[in-house]
């Protein structure tokens, strides 16, 4: 980022872009929610369905937040100043929907 | 890391007192991150609910194939959400919002391609992706808001729909809204107007934040400042609404 900084508003050679990343996470999270659809419509609702749904959302977050984001290469007191408290949610969903299960 | 003026060297044990950058973060990117977390227990709670009220309502017991819908038990998602624009009275489940997932995804790709163009001054192609991404929203909000019609209208055929008891006779339900839906309990309509609803005004303001961003980048206004940070902040926000449709399309559409 700062390297361009330098040249100012004169004109400048802009550099070639370079999107291959981009790309290969594009074609990962099209991947992965056709193959939500398959698993959808060839297998039957079971704690596993959903168990295999929520692992495959949790790596789509995965790559939209770690490369989309960029914060795969922030640095590490960052990515766990925005993970730590997310995993409180994540117990929360846990409790509530276990709770869920036993009031009616 | 990103400013335009050169920061004047700090002690490393100062580094929190004014200067430099605490966690190598400028500080609009660093509040943009702090803004998505508070975000994010926005959404959880909106999602947590869902689970809750979801798990504490009756399931459906049968097979998919004998599935009716009414009050007494939850709605399997692909059998309310399976028509699509122009191809009228064709079941064709969840495909529709098959459609609005990749647009979300693709809008996305474009808003990171407009960030690199940022990050190497490419004012042309920052113009280029930032239009393609404003497009993507606005095909984002028209699929919702024919979602939403159609949801709102109901089973075009009445012997479908969930019944309701009027004057002791049973009737089907027209229409959805807050209080009754020809679908399954009013919680199922509630909770699907609330979390799209709330993702739909996420992104109508994401388009909006890009339409203004469009607007800087095309009239030179980050040329000048020397960097195009703004586009990477407004990214951010953007990659966000994306990542929380993920997981609405898991949990309402899929689960």
């Amino acid at each position: 980022m700062a390297s361009h900084v330098a040249h100012g508003t004169s004109e400048k050679e802009i550099a070639a872009p370079n999107t291959g990343a981009i790309w290969k996470t594009f074609w990962i999270l099209l991947v992965l929610t056709g193959i939500e659809f398959v698993i959808a419509f060839t297998m039957a609702a079971s704690t596993l369905r959903v168990a295999i749904f929520c692992g495959m959302t949790i790596v789509k977050a995965f790559y939209i937040v770690g490369e989309f984001m960029h914060l795969k290469h922030e640095v590490k007191s960052l990515i766990w100043a925005v993970l730590i408290p997310t995993v409180f949610v994540v117990w929360l969903l846990v409790a509530l929907i276990y709770e869920g299960g036993h009031l009616y | 890391m990103s400013v335009a003026h050169a920061a004047p060297a700090v002690p490393e044990n100062l580094s929190w007192q004014g200067g430099s950058e605490p966690l190598k973060a400028s500080y609009g990117k660093l509040m943009m991150w702090f803004f998505l977390l508070s975000d994010t227990f926005t959404f959880s709670a909106l999602l947590i609910t869902y689970g809750m009220i979801r798990f504490s309502q009756p399931a459906w017991q049968g097979t998919p194939h004998d599935f009716y819908f009414a009050t007494t038990h939850w709605p399997i998602p692909e059998k309310v959400f399976e028509a699509v624009p122009f191809l009228h009275g064709i079941s064709l489940p969840l495909v529709f919002v098959g459609i609005m997932t990749f647009i979300l995804i693709a809008s996305s790709v474009t808003m990171v391609l407009a960030v690199e163009a940022g990050h190497r001054g490419d004012r042309k192609d920052v113009e280029k992706w930032m239009l393609w991404t404003i497009v993507g929203g606005f095909t984002f909000l028209g699929s919702q808001a024919w979602e939403w019609g159609h949801f709102i209208h109901g089973p075009e055929d009445l012997t479908l729909a969930a019944k309701q008891i009027i004057d002791g006779v049973s009737t089907p339900i027209e229409g959805a809204n807050l209080v009754r839906n020809p679908y399954g309990p009013p919680a199922f309509a509630d909770l699907f107007f609330f979390i799209t609803g709330f993702h739909g005004t996420h992104v109508f303001s994401g388009v909006l934040l890009n339409i203004l961003i469009f607007f800087n980048a095309a009239t030179g206004v980050y040329e000048r400042r020397g960097h195009y940070e703004m586009v990477e902040k407004v990214g951010l926000y953007w990659h966000f609404v994306d990542l929380v449709w993920v997981f609405v399309f898991t949990f309402f559409y899929l689960v």
